[in-house]
């Protein structure tokens, strides 16, 4: 077979057209430009779902709310697979969990994320906890967020002192229920003076916050995660379930009582976004997207003006009422007094006995 | 939002966050429980404190509860994903600001006047359907012998297909400032068009089988004692496809190769014979045997004798 050099440069695109055709390439020809060489196609969802699932991912101005992903390392001890599992629990609405072994996900050395970028960008989730052990760090586990599907920053826990939610008894009636917005508290000076538990305090909120709602139902409030610094590296992390009692005032008064799992957060290593990634990822946009009312119009004589559709009404099919013989007013009255009568016949009879 | 009553505790309603940063453990916790006990307290305090102020908020009535309008959280977090980024103005509204074109909107009911009724624009029984043109009136640039209607359809492809390039062009530039729409993904397709090696064809399952079929047999044992990938299917049986008869009838079983025979001659003898046999072509063939039987020539190869011919000096031997 012979190949001729086609240069694109000095030759029409019509001409270049039977060139092509006349050599045998086959090729969708979407577009001939003067001076590109690689052919571009257009792609677009061909369904309806597949377009709405694209622009929820999209970056938009008001975002949806973080989903978090669960790994497993290499190794991972019977607590990092419990502290994984029940983490997942606790987020369930918003967390998708792998139960592979991730061997090539490092997430503190450069090369080791682009698996998890990748698995970031398939499930669209901007947080991830990554869970192992070894026998430098014992159950380990790594807490980091995303910006753009590229890692922003992370902080590396260890766990101590944990207690599974099946070790806690309760009433089950104040169990909280799934997805439900949590209370968030932070006790301790260290929150605000060591950098590391700052870092970890932010991470912590967005991992536990869930979606940011406007209107809020006060009777769904059942769960508290309560985050305390004992010391300058040492966080303890627990969960508890809301009781609403009787106060004499409108606001009730609130008793915790522990129902989830419960563990000592030890800080190992952490790494901060640089400035420039923190600055662009903490930009907001003032400007609030504009709500589109529909059928409203401003007019300057006769003040806001609205638009009323009726229905075509068919006269053939408009309901009548219904006339058949037994449900008429008079014979269900009638009957109603029969009754009476007979009821009071019967007393008569009763007292004359 | 700090307020005397809150103690000093800072509180963000908006994400139901509260912190107390001025607790200090009064000495070391004598006991693990001990310690669960105030940390737990401590938040108690703190829940408290966030539900102060929401319960006090003005609350609608709903069929779930009451339910209550939150502010927006003071928490500064980072960003999932960047800010939509604006899209640069394509072709035609670079164009059009620069001619000063206003948008109209346009009606989905249009008049036609041709049939004096109300159409629509777009779809079923439009208004200028490209179709319905009964006639089309010769100019004096028409050229003869070209078709009018079919240069109509062309010209209508042209345009499309350059619309098309420019929807290109200008999702390529909307790429580059990283503002392509959320549903459109720009792809490389197929082979540059420098170059020239024709796109392989892609070969089918049972062409795949074929073609190693036709390798396997090449082999020295037919490719019968091939090594075969695990999936791989057994050859089809190639060559003539013969069926032999055991040469000695077995025990008890019918003798095939008798059956066989006779059944030829049942057909033979049957009453409908002549639709089997055609009995003007086997008379010809018999006669032919026998002629050349008797006159015992073998065939063409031996020059024939003529009986008539009259051999000269033949007798003059005496």
């Amino acid at each position: 077979r012979k190949r001729f050099e086609v240069k694109t440069l000095g030759f029409s695109s019509l001409e270049l057209k039977n060139l092509i055709f006349f050599l045998g390439a086959v090729g969708r020809v979407a577009e001939v430009a003067g001076k590109s060489s690689v052919m571009m196609e257009i792609r677009t969802p061909k369904t309806h779902k597949a377009k709405r699932v694209l622009e929820k991912r999209a970056p938009k101005l008001v975002e949806n709310g973080k989903k978090t992903l669960i790994l497993h390392g290499t190794k991972t001890s019977a607590t990092v697979s419990s502290v994984l599992m029940e983490l997942y629990r606790l987020k369930k609405g918003g967390a998708i969990k792998y139960s592979r072994r991730n061997e090539n996900i490092r997430p503190f050395e450069s090369g080791g994320e682009t698996s998890l970028e990748f698995f970031s960008l398939k499930t669209d989730c901007s947080i991830f906890v990554y869970g192992s052990h070894t026998k430098k760090r014992p159950d380990n586990l790594v807490l980091g967020r995303m910006y753009d599907h590229h890692v922003y920053d992370l902080i590396e826990v260890g766990i101590e002192n944990f207690k599974s939610l099946l070790s806690f008894s309760y009433d089950k009636k104040i169990a909280p229920h799934e997805g439900s917005k949590p209370f968030i508290c932070f006790t301790g000076e260290g929150f605000e003076n060591v950098p590391e538990l700052k870092q970890l305090k932010e991470v912590l909120t967005d991992l536990f916050r869930g979606e940011v709602v406007e209107n809020l139902n006060l009777t769904g409030l059942d769960r508290a995660y309560i985050c305390t610094a004992v010391s300058p590296t040492k966080v303890f992390l627990t969960h508890c379930a809301i009781k609403l009692k009787k106060s004499g005032t409108i606001v009730p008064r609130i008793e915790l009582v522990e129902v989830g799992p419960s563990m000592d957060l030890v800080i190992r290593r952490n790494r901060l976004p640089n400035e420039g990634l923190r600055k662009e990822a903490m930009k907001s946009s003032k400007d609030k997207p504009k709500k589109k009312v529909k059928n409203v119009d401003q007019d300057d004589v006769l003040g806001k003006l609205g638009r009323v559709y009726i229905p075509e009404q068919e006269v053939g099919k408009i309901p009548l009422p219904d006339k058949s013989k037994g449900v008429k007013r008079e014979r269900r009255e009638g009957k109603v007094k029969k009754n009476k009568e007979e009821g009071s016949a019967s007393k008569k009879l009763k007292e004359s006995e | 939002m700090d307020t005397e009553m809150d103690q000093i505790y800072q509180i963000d309603v908006g994400n139901l966050l509260a912190f107390n940063p001025n607790h200090r453990f009064s000495s070391a916790p004598s006991s693990r429980e001990e310690l669960v006990k105030e940390c737990v307290t401590e938040g108690t305090k703190l829940v408290q404190a966030i539900a102060d102020t929401l319960f006090n908020f003005p609350s609608t009535e709903s069929v779930d509860g009451p339910l209550v309008q939150l502010p927006p959280p003071t928490t500064k977090l980072p960003r999932e994903k960047h800010l939509p980024r604006p899209k640069p103005p394509t072709k035609w509204e670079e164009f059009a600001l620069k001619k000063g074109i206003q948008k109209r909107k346009k009606d989905k009911i249009v008049y036609d006047e041709t049939t004096d009724k109300f159409k629509r624009r777009h779809g079923y029984d439009r208004v200028n359907d490209d179709n319905d043109i009964p006639i089309i009136e010769a100019k004096a640039s028409d050229e003869p012998g070209e078709d009018p209607f079919a240069k109509r359809l062309d010209d209508k492809k042209k345009r499309v297909d350059k619309q098309q390039k420019n929807r290109l062009q200008n999702l390529k530039s909307a790429a580059k400032a990283g503002a392509l729409p959320s549903h459109v993904q720009l792809a490389a397709s197929a082979l540059p068009i420098t170059g020239t090696k024709a796109q392989p064809k892609k070969l089918g399952k049972e062409e795949l089988g074929d073609v190693a079929g036709l390798a396997a047999t090449s082999t020295a044992s037919g490719g019968k004692f091939d090594k075969k990938l695990p999936g791989e299917k057994p050859p089809k049986k190639q060559g003539k496809h013969h069926k032999y008869l055991p040469v000695v009838p077995r025990y008890g079983w019918v003798d095939e190769e008798k059956e066989q025979t006779n059944k030829v001659l049942g057909k033979l003898l049957s009453k409908h014979s002549h639709e089997i046999l055609n009995v003007g072509k086997a008379i010809n063939m018999y006669n032919d045997k026998k002629e050349k039987k008797k006159s015992g020539r073998s065939d063409k190869l031996k020059p024939k004798k003529d009986i008539t011919k009259k051999k000269p000096y033949a007798n003059k031997a005496k």
